[in-house]
């Protein structure tokens, strides 16, 4: 169990910030994410794209954004848990609860969440028959390839995972990739390789097809497939595999107990508060009569909020407003050297 | 300024004049039409602004798919030969009067 001040659900530019204006006014916090990298959407959707509205800086990347970011957070060595998701919450005596995903549990009184518009999932299958058989036959992921040893895997995408994956289990597995169209958007040399293998039969290429349903009697038989002018094909199957990239989904975050207004969180715009004590909501997941979806906004929700934990994380202590330009307190709390 | 028609996947129409320089996508998000997410606030980069064109003359005339559009299609719900993304259909006054159809989600 980590005990803090703080927990920051979503390593976003919102989230970062927010950090930091913790460390300024001395408050511990730990930031969870479930992306495997800090950034949030700045650097899983673009992190290349030039970014020309955030204050006195006239235009930067996604990525150099968040590098800056990480930077100015450094002097307080906060903990970043990647590659998890919050799952669970509970209060006991003003205090929540945390679990997450890979089995880490903190105790804190106040959880700030910027998420964004939710935790990136990998995209499933349209079909309802196809959640019977998700993480057991329908998988989204690889965790250990050799489950696939002489089975048949029909394999859905067009892009890097799918060509990748289609290439490496065609050693051990029969492998039929299904692609919606002719094009595929994986790297050249890959789709070369598909093109050769398919020419000599080591794999089933079908184009212009996509996913209709799939069969079996507890165990996955076959799937069949469907072109846009209504063909189908059964192939058989012992695992379908689908790579269609990552969506947002708010995720567990719609089973705490928050008020929601569609995919958002309103809260009250003087510390960014839930409906429930202790849990802020920042940035483009938080709502209220005015919001705008841009960086700067979240970056001041973000200071707002952290004022917002210190009531609660130092019930005994009044804040005292200060300038980082004068403070010896924060200069300090930043390891700065007159 | 062009006229734009959205039609929802149950079949609910809405119009909405949508100025010039917008995208299909802002005119459905700036006249609270729904079916159209938008997450990634139209950066090309999620797939959620995905609607059909289902008239082929129409199809025809839209401004061609830029690079890495088809790519993105790939990840949308349902995807056909006559998708597209609305945040690349921008407005001009050559589309007043083009519908564009809703799919049954966007995720």
């Amino acid at each position: 169990m980590i005990k803090t001040d703080v927990v920051i659900i979503g390593a976003g530019p919102t989230g970062l910030f927010c950090a930091h204006q913790l460390g300024i006014i001395g408050l511990k916090c730990e930031i969870v994410d479930n992306l495997d990298k800090i950034g949030g959407q700045c650097i899983e959707l673009y992190p290349d794209k030039p970014i020309y509205d955030i204050p006195a800086v006239p235009k930067c990347t996604g990525e150099e954004l968040t590098n800056n970011l990480i930077e100015q957070i450094k002097p307080f060595n906060f903990n970043f848990h990647l590659s998890d998701r919050v799952q669970e919450l509970k209060n006991e005596n003003n205090k929540w609860l945390v679990k997450t995903l890979n089995g880490k549990e903190f105790e804190t009184p106040n959880i700030v969440i910027a998420g964004g518009v939710g935790s990136f999932e990998p995209r499933k299958f349209p079909t309802k028959s196809a959640e019977k058989y998700d993480g057991k036959s329908v998988l989204y992921s690889i965790k250990d390839k050799t489950i696939f040893k002489d089975k048949s895997v029909v394999i859905f995408g067009g892009g890097d995972s799918a060509l990748d994956w289609a290439i490496e289990l065609s050693n051990s597995s029969k492998v039929t990739l299904v692609h919606r169209r002719d094009e595929f958007r994986g790297a050249p040399a890959s789709v070369k390789k598909i093109k050769e293998l398919s020419d000599n039969k080591t794999i089933n290429l079908i184009t212009k097809y996509s996913i209709k349903d799939v069969k079996g009697n507890g165990l996955l038989e076959s799937v069949e497939i469907k072109s846009e002018s209504g063909e189908s094909k059964v192939i058989k199957a012992n695992y379908v595999l689908g790579f269609f990239g990552l969506i947002m989904q708010l995720g567990p975050i719609a089973e705490w107990g928050l008020n929601l207004n569609k995919k958002t969180i309103p809260v009250n715009t003087e510390n960014f508060e839930t409906n429930k004590r202790g849990i802020f909501a920042i940035g483009d997941i938080c709502t209220y009569p005015g919001k705008l979806k841009l960086i700067l906004s979240g970056f001041h929700e973000g200071a707002l909020a952290a004022r917002g934990c210190f009531k609660y994380a130092r019930p005994n202590e009044k804040y005292r407003f200060e300038f980082t330009t004068a403070s010896s307190t924060i200069k300090d709390r930043l390891g700065v050297k007159e | 300024m062009a006229k734009i028609k959205y039609i929802e996947f149950n079949g609910t129409e809405h119009e909405a004049d949508v100025a010039n320089g917008l995208s299909v996508m802002e005119g459905a998000i700036q006249n609270d039409i729904p079916g159209i997410d938008a997450d990634c606030g139209g950066g090309m980069s999620c797939a959620t602004c995905h609607v059909y064109i289902n008239d082929d003359e129409w199809f025809k005339k839209l401004p061609e798919k830029e690079m890495g559009e088809d790519d993105m299609l790939d990840q949308a719900f349902e995807p056909k030969s006559n998708s597209r993304l609305s945040c690349q259909l921008i407005i001009s006054d050559d589309l007043d009067g083009l519908t564009v159809h809703m799919p049954e989600k966007q995720v």
